[in-house]
Order: structure tokens, then C-alpha cells, then sequence
């Protein structure tokens, strides 16, 4: 059988068997009357129940924090331009015609993400922002900048988000890989990165 | 980690987040600390005798008798349980969510065509080359076409139920492709040679010390080391070069949205974003009834996805994949191996509603005693009981009688499917089809009364519920019910489903 065949021996086997119901889809409403009103704060709460951590600036600007977390830190790899020409860090600016595997020797990934979720403490990465998408994978570590005004009160707000339609791939990371497969033990970085951090840090134009 | 640069943050059990990874509960991480348990000879799964029916009762004998893994077994389950529980507390909206979950499945699969050639059209504009499968055969044949035509010898995945179902690894070892689970309960049990034995934690029957075994045997790590980090360690050094030198990813696929073409995949490693996003080739192998129809339906299943099966409020990674990647190409192979015919069974198509998430099996007391592989099926635990059926009626005849009815599957179940009362339907199309063996058939007879009265069947729930915590053992374990025999009964829900819906919906279905 060939998969055209196949294609249409199924749809055949669809439309012979369905119950013959017409069952309506029902709205999805967006549930967010008792949204939080601070949503910094609600997202950080979750992210941290997520593992992951909020990179306090402690009085720094956002960017000097930044340099600090990443100096000697060995290679960085860098998606955002707020790091881009410091001669004094091994950075390595993430180029759209890099080759994914160039990225399994970095040990800092840093990206910024579309948007954030505070329900889940989840972080919306994109095509776009990850210009590699291993970028997000391969490094041993990441730290995501994200614009406070860009949180989303739940799951269902963030799925009316263009992002999801416009993009050919896009993630909700919530915290770092994780995994609790022998015997429910939890452990961070089973395969992709092993922690994650999160810098608050508006858009620059 | 020597990047830290601010104060040690709480975890919601309480404890911190910097010391030992063990004090860690986020995610699918237990919420107990589960006391070091072990060495013991891992108890094996069913034996498979050809066609014969499966012997369900005589492996789980066997598990049963390993106390060690049994102890741990049934602690993890009933704490995920025990998680999910608390994020249905949390939600408000909960069993709205569920009702929302149950009823958007119920209308996809009514207008399943409908959807499916949406889902096919959207993708192809994407860029996304899609083909069709009748049976697990062919998604086997496609797949090994599209490698050879790249002349990729080697594979990474990530989890995926379908190609269990489908025999995919041992079909790739006959074409020369090597093949990588990348997840770390499904490399262990790919490792071991053994079948995964629960949807979600595919080595959740293996104690530390089995892993460390298996490990020694095949990845040459310390026999004598069972610490769980070690172990992790030992096979994220171990996979990551394989996963580099990979000329071919494939992943599963949680849900499909007809909408966007895209699929989405959840999991907690990151793994499936690695096995995609590493190799400019990436294989999606997706059932029919993966199918939703937009990104607002969408957002009601990855709410209630991770809660049911973990307790943890998503997946750390929920991946949407639209299309390829610049470069790159990206297939998807959509099966049906049955699926259509189950379609057909009016009692039973409603368990293609089912999304995975295994917490039916995290409640139900036979699968916590026993472990998935004592089912001797690709699907263990009451959701199960009820498909395995329509792959063989007669391998799988007795499995809907491992089964105590108590109804805590239906309870729990995130999309509302009728668990066990398929499972009693079940039951008795199997004796009417003579596929019941004759020790069985009384137990039929005992049961049947109180079945064929779908009344007195509700009104007996509750009562066998606080049996179960009141009644002296010499009344619990009656030779009446196979599955009482040699078994500590679990704790129950305090609320049946049936009662929770008369409380909050009254008599006439509309809500208090
Ligand atoms: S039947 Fe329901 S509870 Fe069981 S795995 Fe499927 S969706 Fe989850």
C-alpha cells in the first residue's frame, strides 16, 4: 500500500465509523478574573518552584549583572545584543548560519525571551530569539532576559499570543531539564541545560 | 555550580533549592524523601507465551514477592497521586478544565476527518512533508524510507508511545539504523531490554540499584555507585556525543493542532527539543487521535497535562513545532494501527479521548502492586485494560479483570473517560466472545448482579470506598475478588465521582 492509498483507506474508515454525533467545540474561556495584579512577582514565585532562579542585579543595572554572572565562566554564546562586542568575555555571537553542533562547547547561553507566563513560570522562546534553536539545548547553562511588561497572566493568554502562529518552532521553558526517573530523585540537567536563570530586563529599541 | 549570585530560594515543600539535588520536588520530582531501598533482584515482567492470554496475576505474584521494589513502586505512584491531587486543589477551574478537556475531545474525534485534513493542509504550507500509515508496519516501512533516502544510519527520539506500539526499535535494528532513546527512564529500560513499564516514568518498577546494574553492564559506570545523580550523570556524559554524531531526530507528539499544522511535545528533559532541533532531519510519528483543533483547546490540555501526571504545573518544556527549521526537513507520519476501528466501538471509542497522562495508573491500586510490565501489553494500568483489547482479543482477554472497580481511574482521569466502566463492558463482551477463561467466569457471575444495575453499581462505590479503610482484612480479602488476594488496599478518594457530581450538579445535571 503506498501512504496515498493509505490516506485514503483511513479517512474511509473515518467516515464509516464516527459516531454520528455533531458534538459542538466549546469556548475555551480565559479564566483570569483572579489573575494576580503583580505578575513580576507571581512569575518569579513560580519560576523558582520550576528550579529555576531570578539573577538578582543587586542594585547593578541589568547589564553590568549580566557581564558579572558571565565573566570567566569559560565560553558564552551570545543571542542578544547587550553583550555583543566585549573584548573582555569569550563571547561568541550566535549567527543564523551557525552549524547547531557548534554550540556543544558553550557553558553560558544567553537569549531573551518573547514573553513570560506567571501561571507556570514558563519562558516562550522562539526561532527568532534562539537564532540556533541548540542555542537553548547545548549550552551548559542559560540565562533568559525578559522584558517585565512582557508576562501573560496564564496558559490560556499566552496561547492567543502571535508567537504560536508565526513561528515554525517555539517552546514554554519552565526552569531547567529536569528529570526524576530513578526513583522519583530529582535532578537538574538531565540532558539540556542544567540551570536556568532569569535576568528582568526591558527590550532595548 | 559556581554561578549563583543570589540567596538560596524555597521550594514549595519548604526546602532549599542549592543543596543536595535530593531535597529538590519541582517537576515529576517526588515530594517525599523516599528512604534508600535495595539491592533486590528485579522482579521481571509478564511471560509472553505466543498468542496465549497474558497471566497478569502470576507476574504480579512475582512483584508482589520483591518487597523492596514493590514498597518504592507503590510510594512513587501514590505521591504523584498525591501531587496531582494538590494542583487540582489549587485550580479553581479544575473540573471545568476537565469538562472542557472531555468535551473538546469528544467533538474532534466526531469530526475527526474534518480536523485531520486541516491539520494536513497547514502542515504541508509549512513546509512539512506528510505521510499516511495504516498499521504500525507501515509507519515502520516510511520511516526507515525517509532515513535511507538521507542515508541516516543513526537515530536520536525522544519518548513516544506510538512507536512502542509500533515494534520501531527492533524493526530499525533490522534495517542497520541504530536507535537512541534520549529520555532517561526509556534509555534505561532501551538499555535493559525491557519495555517501558508506565506512560510517563518508563522505569518506575527499577529501584537505584537495578539502574546501576544495567548501567555497569552497558555504559561501564561504577556497579557499586547507585546514587541517582551519579547515575544521571553517567548517562547524560554517555548520550550527549551520541546525540552530536545523530543524523537523524524523531520525536512523538503529545498534540497536533489543526489550527497552526504544528505538533507539540512535552517533556522534562529538553530531550525532544535536542533529538529535533540537533539534525537538519526531524520525524514526527503521531496518531490520529492526537488531533485538536486550535491553539485555544490547546491551552486546556497542557494545563492539564503535567498536573494530572506529575503533579507539577507544566512540563519544563512544552515544544511547538510548526515547521522545519531553515535548512533542515521535518516529516510527519500519521498513524492509525486500529485506531479507526476503535472508532467503531460504541462502548469503547471514548478512550481515544485519552491523552497519556498516566494518572490512572498512579491511582490505581492493581497497577501500584504490581508494575506496568506484570500487564505483558504496550499500555498497562486501566487505560490499559480498556485498548489493549482492541489490539488482541484474545492475548489481552484477561486483563479488564485486573481491576478492583473501585472507579478511582474515572476519578482522576484529566478528559473524563468512563474508565472503569469500559472495563466492566469489557468483561462482558469478552464472555460473550468466549474469551474468558473459565476460572474468571464466577467472578463474572458474582459481579454481574450488581453491573447489570447501573443504580445499585453507584450505590456500591462509596461503600466498598470506606470499606476499604474501615473493614477488618478477613472481610477485605474475600476470595470474591481475585485482586484483594495477598494486597493492601490503597487509600481511596474520599469522593467518588459519581457523588462529587450529584453534590455539585444535582439530579438534573445542572450545576449547583
Ligand atoms: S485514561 Fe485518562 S487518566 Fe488514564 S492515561 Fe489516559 S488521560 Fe490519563
Amino acid at each position: 500500500m503506498s501512504s496515498t492509498d493509505s490516506r485514503a483507506a483511513i479517512f474511509a474508515a473515518i467516515r464509516a465509523n464516527r459516531p454520528k454525533i455533531q458534538p459542538p467545540l466549546p469556548d475555551v474561556p480565559l479564566f483570569d478574573e483572579k489573575a494576580p495584579s503583580d505578575l513580576v512577582t507571581a512569575f518569579s514565585e513560580m519560576l523558582v518552584k520550576m528550579g529555576g532562579k531570578v539573577l538578582d542585579p543587586q542594585g547593578q543595572d541589568p547589564i553590568s549583572a549580566l557581564r558579572a554572572a558571565v565573566a570567566d565562566k569559560g565560553i558564552i554564546a551570545t543571542c542578544v545584543p547587550e553583550l555583543h562586542g566585549d573584548a573582555s568575555l569569550q563571547i561568541r555571537q550566535i549567527l543564523p548560519d551557525m552549524d547547531p553542533h557548534s554550540l556543544a562547547d558553550v557553558e553560558i547561553g544567553v537569549v531573551r525571551a518573547a514573553f513570560g507566563v506567571a501561571e507556570t513560570g514558563s519562558l516562550c522562546l522562539t526561532d527568532d530569539e534562539l537564532i540556533v534553536n541548540t542555542s537553548g539545548y547545548l549550552p551548559q547553562h542559560l540565562i533568559v532576559l525578559l522584558d517585565p511588561s512582557q508576562i501573560v497572566a496564564n496558559l490560556h493568554n499566552a496561547y492567543r499570543r502571535p508567537e504560536l502562529r508565526e513561528h515554525k518552532y517555539a517552546v514554554f521553558q519552565t526552569g531547567p531539564s529536569a528529570t526524576a526517573d530513578i526513583e522519583g530523585v530529582l535532578i537538574h540537567g538531565a540532558q539540556g541545560v542544567r540551570s536556568l536563570r532569569v535576568l528582568f530586563c526591558p527590550e532595548q529599541d | 555550580m559556581s554561578i549563583e549570585n543570589q540567596t538560596a530560594p524555597t521550594t514549595p515543600a519548604g526546602r532549599t533549592n542549592d543543596g543536595a539535588p535530593a531535597n529538590l520536588t519541582h517537576g515529576a520530582g517526588a515530594s517525599v524523601t523516599m528512604p534508600a531501598r535495595g539491592p533486590e533482584p528485579q522482579p521481571r515482567g509478564a511471560i509472553i507465551r505466543g498468542n496465549h492470554p497474558i497471566d497478569q496475576q502470576e507476574a504480579a505474584r512475582r512483584f508482589m514477592a520483591a518487597p523492596q521494589h514493590l514498597a518504592m513502586h507503590d510510594q512513587r505512584l501514590w505521591d504523584l497521586r498525591k501531587k496531582r491531587d494538590g494542583q487540582k486543589e489549587i485550580i479553581e477551574e479544575w473540573e471545568d478544565l476537565r469538562q472542557l478537556a472531555s468535551d473538546i475531545k469528544t467533538h474532534t474525534l466526531t469530526h475527526l476527518d474534518t480536523y485531520l485534513e486541516q491539520f494536513e493542509k497547514n502542515a504541508i504550507a509549512n513546509g512539512v512533508k506528510v505521510h499516511w500509515a495504516k498499521d504500525a508496519a507501515e509507519h515502520n516501512s516510511i520511516v526507515a524510507e525517509i532515513l535511507r533516502s538521507k542515508n541516516a544510519k543513526s537515530l536520536i527520539k525522544s519518548k513516544s508511545m506510538l512507536t512502542e506500539e509500533c515494534g520501531f526499535r527492533e524493526a530499525m535494528a533490522h534495517e542497520g539504523v541504530t536507535v537512541v532513546e534520549t529520555d532517561l527512564g526509556e534509555r534505561i529500560q532501551q538499555l535493559d531490554n525491557e519495555n517501558p513499564s508506565h506512560v510517563v516514568v518508563p522505569a518506575v518498577h527499577k529501584l537505584r540499584t537495578d539502574v546501576a546494574e544495567v548501567f555497569a553492564k552497558t555504559l561501564g559506570s561504577d556497579p557499586n555507585n547507585s546514587d541517582v545523580s551519579y547515575l544521571t550523570e553517567q548517562q547524560r556524559e554517555h548520550t550527549r556525543p551520541l546525540i552530536l554524531k545523530a543524523d537523524a531526530g524523531m520525536t512523538g507528539c503529545n498534540f497536533a493542532v489543526a489550527e497552526t499544522g504544528s505538533v507539540v511535545v512535552c517533556t522534562n528533559e529538553g530531550n525532544a527539543d535536542l533529538s529535533a532541533n540537533t539534525t537538519g532531519l526531524h520525524i514526527v510519528s503521531m496518531g490520529i487521535e492526537k488531533i485538536i483543533p486550535n491553539l485555544n483547546s490547546l491551552a486546556v490540555f497542557v494545563r492539564m497535562l503535567s498536573r494530572s501526571a506529575l503533579g507539577s504545573p507544566i512540563t519544563q518544556y512544552t515544544s511547538h513545532f510548526r515547521g522545519p527549521r531553515r535548512g533542515a526537513e521535518m516529516h510527519i507520519v500519521i498513524v492509525d494501527n486500529g485506531r479507526t476501528d476503535r472508532l467503531g466501538l460504541e462502548k469503547f471509542w471514548t478512550s481515544l479521548k485519552c491523552i497519556r497522562c498516566g494518572a490512572c495508573m498512579n491511582t490505581c491500586p492493581v497497577f501500584r502492586r504490581s508494575g506496568g510490565l506484570s500487564y505483558g501489553a504496550t499500555y498497562a494500568g486501566p487505560i490499559g485494560l480498556i485498548i489493549d483489547p482492541t489490539f488482541n482479543r484474545h492475548k489481552y482477554s484477561t486483563l479488564p479483570f485486573s481491576s478492583t472497580m473501585n472507579g478511582s481511574c474515572t476519578n482522576v482521569c484529566p478528559v473524563k473517560i468512563n474508565i472503569h466502566e469500559q472495563i466492566a463492558d469489557w468483561r462482558q463482551v469478552l464472555a460473550e466472545n468466549h474469551e474468558i477463561p473459565a476460572f474468571k467466569k464466577s467472578m463474572m457471575k458474582a459481579a454481574g448482579a450488581l453491573l447489570a444495575s447501573p443504580k445499585l453499581y453507584r450505590a456500591s462505590l462509596p461503600m466498598a470506598d470506606s470499606a476499604l479503610r474501615h473493614l477488618p482484612r478477613f472481610v477485605l480479602y474475600n476470595k470474591l475478588n481475585t485482586w484483594t488476594r495477598g494486597r493492601e488496599m490503597p487509600h481511596v478518594p474520599k469522593e467518588t465521582f459519581h457523588q462529587w457530581y450529584k453534590r455539585t450538579r444535582g439530579v438534573d445535571g445542572k450545576k449547583k
